[in-house]
């Protein structure tokens, strides 16, 4: 009844092709943002803040540039881990050994250097397809695990190769309370999140479905599957590289290769894939099942043991969070085997009608 | 030369290992166009089950044999992956016909979680260890050509040896059987096959478990190597590599490319290591699997894809 | 975007979990989170510890508690990730008045919570891992790497293999190879093996295994080639078993083999069993201690009681007695600060790191503890966060562990400039102040 765009009259193109052509997503848009902004700073304690939230916007942001390969392009990929420590090491380098860099700008060049490195291994998707590229590009995954150990360039000569960042400042304001972090986070989020959003419905994005669809038919219509594979590649890796520098930077603070491993890479396709595939939406809702369900499980199994009067063991904690992570990853699957966007697309379609369906 | 005939025949046989978990893969794949992830969840599953049962059954039974034991556990482990196979089919595999590659992969990842999770909890989660008697200490022959002879692992010998055993049954199942040709038949076209009679749901059964076997018999030969822990369940990472490079579909594939890949990254390992830092093997056969691919995208026996408008 | 309410409204379910397990604890009792791994890869080692550690608090519990302070305790599984371990430090560091120290037993953990403990004011004990240059408690402030660092095992271990082949310029042309965890744990004693071969003219080869070192034939083909004097291996969980059955595979002499501290426990051994026959291994101030009467203790006063956390015959084991004296330290640590700051108080933090800097376990205390014969003396400073480094070496017979060496200790002139010049790299990076000597007596 709420949820009915009724009387919302088109006038002009501009109009029509807005982003929330609706005009009740605009405000459920706006006070969300505002929400995030201003209530959740308010809100939330530290343990929430950094436990929680930063891990979900930062993997949130690197799932969202998996999507743009794998639910856009349709090019699957198992190795965003790797370019996640890409973007770190890099951001890292140019904040390390150039005098004076500011912190955006070595996120951004660390963004800048995972895209170099993603359009390097995204050239083999110009032969290969499938699941046979989503195991080559575990060739990435691995590659750069071992490069981020054995180069000690890469790690300023540190005995251990572990590095770290600390004092994080932009612009004069000091980056370093657990909300400030969390500001930083969210902000750099919603500008990459909004870029994300107008890229797809471009050109370029339409290309990029297209090629996803069937990229021997795109080719017929003139469309470059070079250009566009590549591409693809490169913006996914400028953001999963972006992720990568936050996770090391903001969340870590110190990190090594072991936090961009294969598991990774798994975790990112696991967001993209239970949150739905071509869906921005659907790449935060995969991050916060996945990166939020595990804590949850683990903090509420023995609390439910409690309530029944059985104390589970950590073990039996450890092995049965990983039976209900699988069970519901299936569940999920086999109830909506296009993610939880594509029910939530259709909890809104119900909705418009609601309450006097046809 | 006896030092690179060494890690030569290091290699073939660790390919030859890795070829085992890999005909899993290949196995499923064929059948049911499922990349089944889950693989080396199935291999920690089916050796933990191996370990544990040769384990318990002397004590249940009352008896001492331990060469009784361990055929009884393997036959109890057998039942296991058979009941495993089968509420794959029924819970998941029967509500996801004609889904997209990718769901179906992210559901085996569900799998192995499943599996993770539940043989861990079933039989424990420390180190146990199968004893099939294979042997430990090393052959050295030919200590007349080379200076210090020729070593030869012997484990690795007869896990080699059991694998291409495994291999060739499995070949003449395929070949031979009726069931073995309905399989085939599936894997050509789901719904010919299922238009004239041949049930898919039982099709998918056994080779579900037939797959089960193969990783049985992996956990067993790897299982008695390391000792079963969880790290087992890594070893399908080491196998990727060997399946696309194969090809997916090719049972001869998955044994070709496992040698291949042995080969290749553990001369690539001791000859190319030592200059760049060592520990390259890994990111060595994903490489070379890649370059093999950049020729032939459809892996070496892979069926060739062609595509129509 | 109701994404993020979804999220927030599982999350603040989290929380409200979270509150209603902390409501349960009591006010006056000092809490000891403790960070485990029983599950994963590294499981095996990590759970025989998680036990040690966890049964010493229940043991001094049983006895009465720290000068009648209770001691509460919380596990926290993270499966050796460094992200989840870092996500169960911040959710239990908080809890019930706050976490007196953390012991993650994982060193990419202590690499992450480094900066965070410091500014949470918790201190960090990492007894025989974490980062070797962090026993320089001017900058490390809040690390405490007690009873040794992987730079004083390294040290050790070529000062044993010199003691073999009679003599520190016997070392002269030597090859010795390290076998490691390719990560910064194995990474660690690089330098200074490097520094000693540049002293004693020895070569040094280093062959990485990747995690979590299941393949290693590569690996062991190129020892049987290069034909080292000394294997010095420094693995964690498998890899420790699949080296020694590699090495029994390809015929390398077990008795060539030494581990580090964390290369010589049980299940490193167990299921190889007589082919890891020789195979020696540093041992931290302690090595399998069935018979000692701490170790009694816990039998009579927790197992006897059906209060043990893992299995009886595991009491006494090698990294049960690494948990059980990780453990015990910071009991001291506590009791300790307690002398200062008023006995049968809980102490916080800040004040815990007082009493872990003036640690002084003299031969009567250990003693009086049922630590005779398990340890020798430690003595903490302000600027020594480590102590007196005490090693032994323990060889495997087959079935059990057994010292086969005398006590040495690491070389501080080697060492100490090593430190001097890591931490200070450390300080200047991050613009630490070092404490001065002035400002440790406050």
């Amino acid at each position: 009844m709420i949820y009915r765009e009724n009387g919302q009259f088109k006038t002009s193109y501009a109009a029509d092709q807005q982003i929330f052509p609706i005009r009740q997503d605009r405000y459920a848009i706006a006070a969300l943002l505002v929400f995030a902004f201003v209530g959740v700073p308010l809100l939330a304690d530290e343990y929430m803040f950094r436990a929680i939230l930063i891990p979900f916007l930062i993997l949130g942001l690197a799932a969202l540039g998996v999507n743009i390969l794998v639910g856009y392009c349709g090019q699957i990929t198992l190795g965003a881990g790797a370019f996640m420590a890409v973007g770190a090491y890099a951001a890292y380098n140019f904040l390390a050994r150039v005098d004076g860099m500011p912190l955006l700008g070595a996120l951004l060049l660390g963004g800048a250097t995972a895209a170099v490195a993603g359009i390097v291994f995204g050239v083999p998707s110009l032969r290969v397809r499938g699941l046979y590229l989503a195991v080559a590009t575990l060739a990435a995954q691995f590659f750069f695990d071992w490069a981020f150990l054995r180069i000690k360039w890469f790690t300023l000569d540190s005995s251990s190769g572990s590095v770290s960042v600390s004092n994080l400042e932009m612009f004069g304001w000091t980056i370093n309370s657990p909300v400030e972090k969390y500001l930083f986070c969210l902000g750099l989020l919603a500008v990459f999140a909004l870029l994300a959003k107008n890229l797809v419905r471009g050109a370029i994005g339409r290309q990029w479905m297209a090629i996803r669809d069937m990229d021997v038919a795109a080719e017929v219509i003139g469309i470059r599957p070079m250009y566009a594979k590549l591409s693809a590649f490169a913006v996914s890796s400028f953001i999963v590289g972006v992720a990568g520098a936050l996770w090391g930077f903001v969340h870590l603070g110190s990190w090594e290769p072991a936090a961009f491993s294969v598991d990774r890479s798994f975790q990112l396709l696991f967001m993209v894939i239970i949150g739905g595939m071509g869906s921005i939406m659907g790449s935060f809702f995969g991050a916060a099942f996945i990166v939020v369900l595990p804590i949850f499980l683990n903090q509420a199994l023995p609390w439910l043991g409690n309530l029944v009067g059985v104390s589970i063991s950590t073990v039996g904690v450890s092995h049965s969070e990983f039976i209900i992570f699988g069970a519901l990853i299936v569940f999920f699957l086999i109830v909506e085997p296009h993610g939880i966007a594509r029910l939530w697309s259709t909890a809104k379609e119900k909705l418009r009608l609601w309450p006097f369906p046809h | 030369m006896g030092f690179f005939l060494e890690t030569l025949i290091g290699g073939l046989m660790a390919g030859m290992l890795y070829s085992l978990v890999a005909l899993g893969f290949v196995l499923i794949y064929k059948a049911s166009g499922v990349f089944n992830f889950a693989q080396g969840a199935m291999v920690l599953f089916a050796a933990l089950a191996m370990a544990r049962f040769a384990e318990w059954i002397p004590g249940w039974l009352g008896f001492e044999n331990q060469v009784l034991a361990n055929i009884l556990a393997f036959a109890v482990a057998a039942a296991v992956m058979f009941v495993v196979a089968w509420l794959i089919e029924r819970l998941v595999l029967r509500h996801l016909v004609n889904q997209e590659g990718a769901t179906l992969l992210m559901v085996t990842l569900g799998i192995a979680y499943l599996l993770e999770g539940i043989g861990q909890s079933l039989f424990g989660d420390n180190i146990y260890s199968i004893d099939v008697g294979m042997p430990k200490d090393p052959v050295l022959v030919l200590e007349g050509m080379f200076p210090g002879g020729l070593l030869i692992n012997k484990e690795d010998f007869i896990a080699a040896l059991i694998a291409a055993a495994l291999v060739a049954a499995l070949s003449l199942f395929f070949q031979k059987t009726a069931t073995g040709r309905a399989l085939r038949a599936v894997a050509d076209d789901h719904q010919a096959a299922q238009s004239i009679g041949i049930p898919l749901a039982r099709i998918w059964v056994i080779v579900w478990f037939v797959a089960g076997i193969a990783a049985l018999v992996a956990g067993i030969i790897w299982g008695s190597k390391l000792g079963v822990q969880f790290s087992l369940a890594t070893v399908a990472l080491r196998a990727l590599p060997v399946v696309i490079l194969g090809g997916l579909t090719s049972v001869p594939g998955a044994i070709i490319g496992g040698l291949i890949i042995g080969v290749g990254e553990k001369l690539s390992e001791v000859y190319i290591g030592p200059l760049v830092g060592g520990g390259i093997e890994i990111w060595f056969a994903y490489m070379l699997a890649l370059v093999f691919l950049l020729f032939r995208p459809q892996g070496l026996f892979g069926e060739k894809i062609i595509d129509r408008v | 975007m109701k994404l993020r309410k979804l999220a927030m409204a599982a999350s603040l379910a989290t929380i409200g979990l979270a509150s209603a397990l902390t409501a349960q604890a009591a006010a006056k009792e000092q809490y000891f989170p403790v960070l485990v791994y029983r599950t994963g890869a590294y499981g095996p080692n990590g759970a025989p510890w998680a036990n040690g550690y966890i049964d010493y608090l229940k043991l001094v519990n049983a006895k009465g508690g720290m000068n009648g302070v209770k001691i509460s305790f919380e596990e926290c599984e993270f499966g050796y990730a460094t992200d989840r371990g870092v996500e169960c430090y911040e959710r239990l560091k908080g809890k019930n008045g706050g976490g007196t120290v953390f012991q993650p037993l994982s060193t990419g953990v202590t690499f992450a919570l480094t900066e965070k403990a410091a500014v949470d004011k918790i201190p960090l004990i990492t007894a025989g891992y974490g980062r070797s240059e962090s026993s320089n408690g001017a900058v490390f402030t809040w690390n405490f790497p007690l009873l040794g660092t992987y730079w004083v095992g390294a040290d050790v271990a070529i000062q044993h293999i010199a003691k073999k082949e009679g003599g520190m310029d016997k070392l002269k042309g030597k090859k010795i190879a390290l076998v490691y965890h390719d990560s910064p744990y194995g990474k660690e004693p690089i330098p200074l093996l490097q520094e000693r071969a540049k002293m004693h003219g020895f070569d040094v080869q280093l062959l990485p295994v990747a995690h979590p070192g299941v393949e290693q034939k590569a690996t062991w083909l190129q020892i049987r080639q290069s034909r080292p004097d000394y294997v010095l291996l420094w693995g964690w969980g498998v890899m420790n078993s699949t080296s020694l059955k590699e090495a029994q595979a390809t015929g390398y002499p077990r008795e060539k083999m030494i581990g580090i501290w964390w290369a010589g426990a049980e299940p490193d051994v167990k299921d190889v069993a007589d082919g890891a026959k020789g195979y020696s291994a540093l041992t931290l101030q302690h090595g399998a201690e069935p018979n000692s009467k701490v170790a009694q203790d816990i039998l009579a006063m927790v197992h006897a009681k059906g209060q043990g956390t893992g299995p009886k015959d595991e009491v006494g084991s090698v990294l049960y007695m690494r948990g059980l004296l990780s453990s015990m330290l910071a009991v001291e640590g506590v009791k300790r600060a307690q002398e200062r700051y008023g006995k049968g108080k809980v102490m916080s933090g800040e004040q815990v790191r007082w009493g872990l800097e003036n640690l002084n376990l003299d031969q009567k205390k250990l003693d009086g503890m049922g630590f005779s014969g398990v340890m020798r003396p430690v003595q903490t400073s302000c600027l020594d966060h480590m102590g007196s480094s005490w090693v032994r070496v323990h060889s495997w017979d087959g079935a059990k562990w057994n010292f086969t060496s005398d006590w040495y200790q690491a070389d501080e002139k080697v060492i100490r400039p090593m430190v001097m010049l890591a931490s200070g790299r450390y300080a200047e990076e991050k613009k630490l102040k070092p404490r001065t000597p002035e400002e440790c007596k406050q």
